[in-house]
């Protein structure tokens, strides 16, 4: 029997029914009255943010870590406004989000009114899907389907906005059960028989292998994680994988390479070149995993395993695409391995690891090491050392620390690594470890911050205080937007245009202005004594972790370059690396 | 060389540019047509024509119409991303697979005295276009045909006094007894 109800108990009735445990919010005008329901019921809790902006990486970070849906409550006009940034990071990243958006009251929309905006026009197109809900009679069954279309298939942001009328007005309320979704909507899950077989001959065929495999792994759920691990390990192929996929296999796994892409190892990336089979899994060939398109690699025959069906030959052409989600497709390649009994061949394989492990001694992520100065690479080396026996999620900005985070960290197991790859959106990691402490209170959460990226979002640190959530940032600071200076160094004649970061806040001053401990090291000696005090402090940490100024981070594939033309930190001069760049390439991003 | 999304080279070599008829069936609900041309616009692709219209009411089904450009791999991922979008049901690529029919219907305003009032009655005539409204100084012709037959005759009505035209755009439909929309 249908239940009649407000709309604001209906939106509060479906949050409970779907079984969410947090909402990260700011109330305004017109979600008053959703609010008023929130304050009467104790199912589903509500984290204040500073910044609507904030509350979307919060909620990414509590998805990214859970495998969960982020939910995120937010008012008409700026409210709407601020979610933008996160909403498109999310949708780039394949986050699944539902956002509810309040709207002036029907009688009012269109009419310049206070605080009104096109939030369906304006999300339109950083949105999987969004709904503007004119009828209390639909509400339940919209918000139900909003929660279906973020999770299911590529997963990604839905946005759900509700007119402050349609919160008062009456209407009934439809369990999940009792509510249909599109008939337009139907992602395909199961791969397709002859293509698993055509990849599995493929395979079994294959001398020099490699597997390629991204973000889509970690959203297809733990189990695709434990299959990717048997297939590599029953191929014995070597593996490397995206940004995103970090995690999906061990770092400490044999066949790893590390990540590949503009900044991945040198072994990773001459495996993708020199392969003559590529097994792509929920990975999107993006340009900064390809390099130069005419040049990459030039003599495979590629297999791409994908839940959305334009992910493929978008930038990559593919021999054998298979459309499902991996697990189904992981599941199916080493069920029918076992049956045919098909095995690569050894021998083939030990020549091509003997090349691999010829790449490697290359150790492309050297760096010189100083005892004057800290560098950035060994404090995320000491950081990754006093942590990997602690539950720990790592969360980080954008820019040359994100690099090196991807680098130097070892991620031993998916839903472990919150970073902003698609969008690249500075200030996603302080909101993103707030999102995570919440799903994991007693877990080290660590944000690997730069100096001007932590600024981004700042005030999330509050949030922090307010729910005793013990996150600890670990800022970079080289007073400089590292990636911004590198760039400048290698593409515009060492001019830093902008890229220094004047006027910084004292940042041991910041963090007790917040309530928090603020530490500072600069001396490379006192370095592993100051990340203890850290990983101890009980609440949350700002650590000001002063780094040498001009480190670039390497290795790199410069912009219009292949694969096989990496600059390494330690074997190319600095001639070498203000040439790198041809006038085409200035002109790439 | 083919432009491709990306801002690097297209790794494939140089593809012939193709025109394409797709029939994209859709939930008639508020936004789709926006969701669809944004998609368009957005990845900057190129819609030479476009209709769209309600056909089946009782289940709220509307068929969008569009005509399109590209490479192949373009066109692929058209129809790709089409299928992305959540209210769309189906997209049917016509000129590939099915050898379309397409119509289009147009309105022309000319107006003139004399011999060439004459000689657009009958030109319009030779192209079987109706005059559905007149007075001593002007005619209104409706044209239904294909586009290229219309596009003749609007240029030849430049001659004699064109005023203005409206176009629906492509309508169009694959041959044979099948129903291709679902």
């Amino acid at each position: 029997m249908a239940r009649v109800m407000t709309g604001a108990e209906i939106v509060t009735q479906v949050l409970i029914d779907q079984g969410v445990e947090l909402i990260f919010g700011y109330p305004g005008g017109a979600v008053l009255p959703i609010y008023d329901e929130l304050f009467k019921q104790a199912k589903v809790r509500h984290i204040l943010v500073r910044q609507e902006g904030g509350a979307v990486h919060a909620a990414e970070g509590y998805a990214r870590s859970t495998g969960k849906i982020g939910i995120v409550l937010v008012t008409s006009g700026p409210g709407a406004t601020n979610v933008v940034t996160g909403l498109t990071d999310a949708l780039m990243d394949s986050i699944p989000l539902v956002c509810i958006t309040g709207q002036v009251p029907t009688h009012l929309i269109g009419s310049d009114a206070f605080q009104e905006c096109d939030t369906v026009g304006i999300t339109r197109s950083c949105t999987k899907h969004n709904y503007l809900v004119k009828n209390a009679n639909d509400l339940a069954a919209v918000l139900h389907e909003a929660f279906y279309v973020a999770h299911s298939g590529r997963p990604g942001p839905v946005v759900v906005d509700v007119p402050k009328d349609i919160q008062f007005a009456e209407g009934y309320y439809l369990r999940p059960s009792e509510t249909k979704s599109k008939v337009s909507y139907r992602p395909k899950l199961k791969p397709d028989h002859e293509k698993i077989e055509a990849a599995v001959n493929l395979i079994a065929n294959a001398e020099k292998p490699v597997f390629y495999t991204g973000g889509g792994i970690i959203n297809s759920g733990p189990r695709a994680s434990k299959l990717l691990r048997q297939l590599v390990n029953t191929t014995g192929f070597p593996i490397t994988s995206t940004l995103m996929g970090l995690g999906a296999y061990p770092a400490s796994g044999h066949h790893w390479l590390g990540m590949l892409g503009m900044h991945g190892t040198y072994e990773a990336n001459m495996t993708m070149h020199g392969c003559d089979v590529m097994i792509a899994i929920g990975a999107r060939f993006d340009d900064r995993i390809t390099g130069r398109l005419d040049a990459f690699s030039p003599n495979s025959e590629r297999i791409q395993i994908d839940i959305d069906p334009s992910s493929i030959n978008k930038n990559i052409y593919v021999d054998i695409p298979i459309i499902a989600d991996c697990a189904y497709a992981l599941e199916a390649i080493i069920a029918s391995l076992k049956i045919k009994a098909l095995r690569p061949s050894k021998s083939s394989l030990k020549n091509w690891w003997k090349q691999i492990n010829a790449w490697r001694s290359r150790k492309s992520l050297a760096y010189k090491n100083s005892k004057e100065f800290i560098m950035p690479q060994y404090a995320i080396q000491r950081i990754y050392e006093l942590t990997k026996n602690c539950d720990t999620y790592i969360t980080t900005e954008v820019g040359q620390h994100q690099m090196w985070a991807a680098q130097f960290i070892g991620f031993e197991e998916p839903n472990r690594w919150m970073t902003s790859g698609g969008l690249g959106t500075m200030g996603y990691g302080l909101p993103a470890a707030i999102g995570t402490q919440l799903a994991h209170p007693k877990s080290l959460v660590i944000d690997i911050a730069g100096d001007a990226s932590i600024l981004m979002n700042i005030q999330e640190m509050s949030t922090a205080i307010q729910y005793e959530l013990p996150v600890k940032v670990f800022i970079l600071n080289n007073q400089y937007m590292g990636m911004v200076r590198q760039w400048q160094q290698l593409l515009h004649g060492n001019r830093y245009s902008e890229s220094y970061s004047e006027s910084l806040p004292n940042f041991v001053k910041l963090a007790e202005a917040y309530g928090a401990k603020g530490i500072v090291c600069s001396d490379p000696s006192k370095l592993d004594a100051a990340i203890i005090e850290m990983i101890n402090t009980p609440g949350p940490v700002i650590f000001d972790c002063r780094v040498a100024n001009l480190a670039n981070c390497y290795p790199m594939i410069p912009s219009g370059k292949a694969h096989n033309e990496m600059l390494l930190g330690n074997e190319n001069s600095e001639d070498d690396i203000e040439s790198a760049i041809d006038m085409k390439g200035r002109t790439l991003v | 060389m083919v432009r491709s999304n990306s801002h690097y080279p297209a790794s494939v070599g140089e593809q012939q540019i193709i025109q394409r008829t797709l029939s994209i069936i859709v939930d008639n609900e508020p936004g789709v047509l926006a969701r669809v041309i944004s998609m368009f616009s957005g990845r900057g692709y190129n819609i030479d024509s476009l209709t769209v219209t309600e056909t089946e009411h009782e289940q709220h089904i509307s068929r969008i119409t569009i005509v399109t450009r590209g490479t192949p791999l373009v066109i692929e991922q058209i129809k790709n991303q089409l299928e992305r979008v959540v209210p769309v049901h189906n997209v049917i690529d016509l000129s590939h697979d099915y050898d379309p029919l397409e119509r289009e219907l147009a309105l022309i305003k000319v107006s003139g005295k004399g011999e060439n009032r004459i000689e657009s009655l009958r030109l319009a005539e030779i192209f079987k276009a109706q005059v559905i409204d007149a007075s001593t100084e002007h005619f209104i012709f409706q044209i239904t045909g294909i586009s290229p037959d219309i596009d003749r005759f609007i240029g030849l009505m430049m001659e004699l006094g064109l005023v203005e035209v409206a176009r629906t755009g492509i309508a169009a439909i694959g041959r044979g007894k099948r129903n291709l929309q679902f």
